[in-house]
Order: C-alpha cells, then structure tokens, then sequence
C-alpha cells in the first residue's frame, strides 16, 4: 500500500505533470522538429544511396554498401557523441542542435536506403523491360515507372521507420539537446520527482500513435490497389 | 529490312540461340510456332536489345544493331514488341501509358501526345477507356493498350510475344483482330503465337524453331500442307 502511494507520488504526480507540461511542450516540439527535418535529409540521401547501390557500377554500389554497414553497425548513440565531441578537433564546430541534426540525418538516411532498395527491386522487371523496350533509358524509366511505384509502396515503411526515427531522437538528451526526453529529465532533476517522464512519455505516444495507424491505413489501401 | 547472320545467344552456359539467320522485307508478316523453351521469346528479346546477343550480327534498316556503342535507345523506340504479360504500368491510365514515351522520348508537346495517345487508343477500339487504370481494364483491353503503347512510337517493327497465351478465350479475337489491320497495313512484323487462324490469314511466312535454330521455314501454306522435317510435322499436328 505505501509502496504504491510511493509509486503515484514518484511517477504519476499529476501537479508536477501539470506545472511541466508547457516546458514538455517545448520539447516535443523541437523533437518534432529534429525528426522532420533528419527524415528529409534521410530521404534524399537515402534515395541516392539506393540507386548507387542498385547500380552495377562498382564505384557507386560499394561506397554505397560500405556506408549503409557502417550507420546501421554502429550504435547511434556513438553518432551523436562521435558528431558532437570528436568533430571538433578537424575544425567542425557543430553546435548541439547541428551536430545531432548531421548524426540524425546520416543514420536515418542508411535506413532509409534499404527501405527505398527493397521497393525498387520490388518493382516486376516486366515493367522495366516495358519502358526500356518504348526507348526510355534508365533515368527516364526510374523517374517515370520505377520511382513512382516504389515511393507508393514504401510509404508504410518509411512512416514505421519515422516512428523509430521520434524515439531515437531522445539520445540526442546527452549532448545538451532540450528535447523532450531532455526537458522531462531537467524538471525532473529540479522537482526531484521523475513524474515527467510519466508525462513525456504519454507525449512520445500521442505523436506515433496516429503514425502507426496511418501505417495501417496505408497498407490496408495499398493490399486492395495491387 | 532486317537481316539476322548466325545469331548466338548463351546464358552462361546455356547455349539458347544455335545460329540463327533470317531476312525479313517490308511489310513482311513472320510468325514463329516452336515448342517450348525452344529461344523463340530470347529471339524477339534480342532483336530489341532486351537481350544483349553473344555473337552475329543483326541489322535493322541496314544499321548493325549489335556493334558495340550504338544508341539503344535509338534503335528501340524503331522496334515495339508486346509482351504476353502485357506490362502495362498501372500507375497511369490507359492514355498515360501510350503518351508518357512520345513525351518523354519523343519529346513531343503534352497536346501532341495526348491527341496521339487518344488517337492510338482509338485505333485499338478503346476511345471510352483513355481514363482507366490498368487495374479497371479487362485482359484483352490491356494488351490492346500495350498494343497502342507500342503503336505510339511509330515503329517500323512489331514484334508479339504470345500476346493471346494469357487471354481468356473470348478476349482473344479482338485483340487478334487488330494485329490482323495492322498487317494488311503494312507493318512489318514478327509475331510469336500458336493461333494458327490467324497465322493462315495474316502471315506471310512461318518458321519453325526447336532448340534454337531454325528447323524449317516456308510459306504458311507450304508449312501446313507439306511440312519437310518431321519435328515439324509432329508440332504441327499436336497444336492444329
Ligand atoms: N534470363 C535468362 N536466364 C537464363 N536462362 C534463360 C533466361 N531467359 C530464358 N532462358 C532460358 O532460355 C531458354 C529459351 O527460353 P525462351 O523464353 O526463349 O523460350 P520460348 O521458346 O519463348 O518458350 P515459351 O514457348 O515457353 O515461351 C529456356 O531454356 C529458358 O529457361
Ligand atoms: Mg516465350
């Protein structure tokens, strides 16, 4: 019984939640904000590294290859510090927000790159010899037959892949990003009550939420359309 | 107009074409009957490059399409071929599939395009359709849109893979139909098909491939009623 008065006290204290929530707010938004602008950066990259890979040309497949191993090998966690700590000796000086963006940005679009790969080769090769046989060459048929089809069916992918990009966003807390995660942890160390995580993470919820059901949405209409 | 010299064709180690050597005039309609696995589709995918050939030569209106570094995609909008999983992409409509190339290789104006697409679309019997998705469109009006896709280009070739093979068999004479106008209007073609009426009524000459050469090759007449090769006469009479 005391252990969960204790419990309540320590993570369900509504009126720290409440007098944290405009602050919390703040922090979601830049999260929000992180994780737009890294899937952007993540899709065009992601794009262009999955054309090179697709190639046959061995001087764009295997840089390509080596890349995609190496963000998706090593945590991302040790991105972030790498972008932020280590940058600086060859003369980048990213500030915390830039620094995490660039980490955010490289490791996604390696993600995203295997997401846009799987839909390109998923594309009949009926359809590629179609628009070749009509004199369209391999640009022409990416950007006209392939590309149009695969971004339809690697919506729901990229959304899921979107949700994990949120969450991920929270390691950038250890290099002094306010995030939500961060702002949670900094009222939290002031009130000495961790109830703001409680609420942070109700936040993290209410934004994937409607994305994972849009994911559903979409893969339902897309099962009936083929 | 075309001219085949002992065409090779291996995918590694299978040998497909042994040698193949044809000579095709004008307006000439060629209709290829073999069993399968015999290199027929291989045949047709390497007169347009679809297959990179092993060895021989090919010309087409005199230019040698097999040396190497000629403009592919120059040589393919000349020769059309209609697959018999028909491939239309069914992210555009009827009228998208048959003007995107005029538009985009052709370079023609949006308005020229569209008019020749609905033009096209016409010839095919599908004027009500143009704003169909593929999905909304029967086996046979698909490949009548295949057929008008290729059509679009203005080729000086056609080349039919067993474009009927896939069709339901009420869908097949519509679309038989319009490969028969299209040879009595003097379009060069090579058409892959076991439809023997049609073959009889559209066809110029026959050729027999098994086991990629060309085991005989006559007038359709002469193939019918006399048949030299007993493996021809032995195919003949299995699919008439
Ligand atoms: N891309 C490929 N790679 C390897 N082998 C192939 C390839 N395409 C065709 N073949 C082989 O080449 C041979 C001839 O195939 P092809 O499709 O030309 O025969 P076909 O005469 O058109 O037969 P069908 O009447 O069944 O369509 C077959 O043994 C086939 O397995
Ligand atoms: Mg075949």
């Amino acid at each position: 019984m005391e252990n969960l008065q204790k419990l309540i006290r320590y993570y369900f204290n509504y009126s720290v939640m409440k007098d944290a929530l405009p602050f919390l707010l703040k922090g979601a938004v830049l999260t929000i904000k992180f994780s737009v602008i890294a899937e952007f950066f993540g899709v065009i990259f992601g794009l262009i590294l999955a054309i090179m890979k697709i190639s046959k040309i061995k001087v764009f497949k295997y840089p390509s290859i080596a890349y995609i191993e190496f963000f998706r090998g090593t945590p991302l966690l040790m991105q972030i510090m790498f972008a932020y700590y280590a940058l600086p000796y060859i003369g980048i000086n990213l500030s915390g927000f830039f620094a995490g963006l660039l980490a955010l940005s490289l490791n996604s679009a390696a993600y995203i790159a295997e997401i846009f790969r799987a839909g390109i080769e998923s594309i009949e090769r009926g359809q590629i010899e179609a628009s070749r046989s009509l004199g369209m060459n391999f640009f022409k048929t990416m950007r006209y037959i392939v590309l149009p089809q695969a971004f339809r069916r690697v919506t729901p992918p990229l959304t899921n892949d979107f949700i994990i990009l949120l969450k991920d966003s929270s390691l950038l807390s250890v290099i002094a990003v306010v995030e939500l995660l961060r702002a949670a942890k900094e009222i939290a160390t002031w009130k000495v009550n961790p109830s703001t995580y409680t609420a942070a993470a109700f936040i993290y919820l209410l934004i994937t939420l409607p994305l994972s059901q849009l994911v559903h949405y979409l893969e339902r209409r897309y099962k009936i359309v083929d | 107009m075309i001219k085949v010299v002992n065409l090779h064709k291996k995918f590694g180690n299978l040998h497909v074409l042994k040698g193949i050597n044809l000579k095709l005039k004008k307006s000439e309609v060629l209709v290829i009957i073999g069993p399968s696995g015999s290199g027929k589709s291989t045949f047709l995918r390497c007169l347009n490059l679809l297959e990179e050939t092993t060895s021989g030569e090919i010309f087409i209106e005199g230019i040698e399409i097999t040396k190497p570094g000629v403009n592919i995609n120059k040589i393919r909008q000349k020769v059309g071929i209609v697959f018999q999983s028909f491939n239309l992409f069914p992210h555009l409509t009827a009228l998208g599939n048959v003007s995107l190339a005029p538009k985009k290789v052709l370079k023609m104006s949006k308005k020229n395009a569209t008019d020749l697409g609905k033009k096209m679309l016409g010839k095919v019997g599908l004027s009500d359709k143009i704003d169909s998705f593929p999905a909304q469109l029967s086996g046979g009006q698909k490949q009548r849109v295949a057929i008008a896709r290729a059509l679009a280009m203005n080729p000086d070739i056609m080349l039919f893979d067993e474009v009927t093979s896939a069709l339901d068999p009420e869908l097949i004479k519509g679309v038989l139909d319009i490969m028969k106008s299209l040879a009595l209007g003097g379009m060069t073609m090579i058409v892959v098909t076991h439809e023997m009426g049609f073959a009889r009524e559209a066809g110029d000459r026959m050729i027999f491939m098994d086991d990629g050469i060309i085991m005989e090759e006559n007038t359709l007449e002469e193939m019918f009623k006399n048949p030299q090769n007993p493996r021809t006469k032995e195919f003949l009479e299995a699919i008439l």
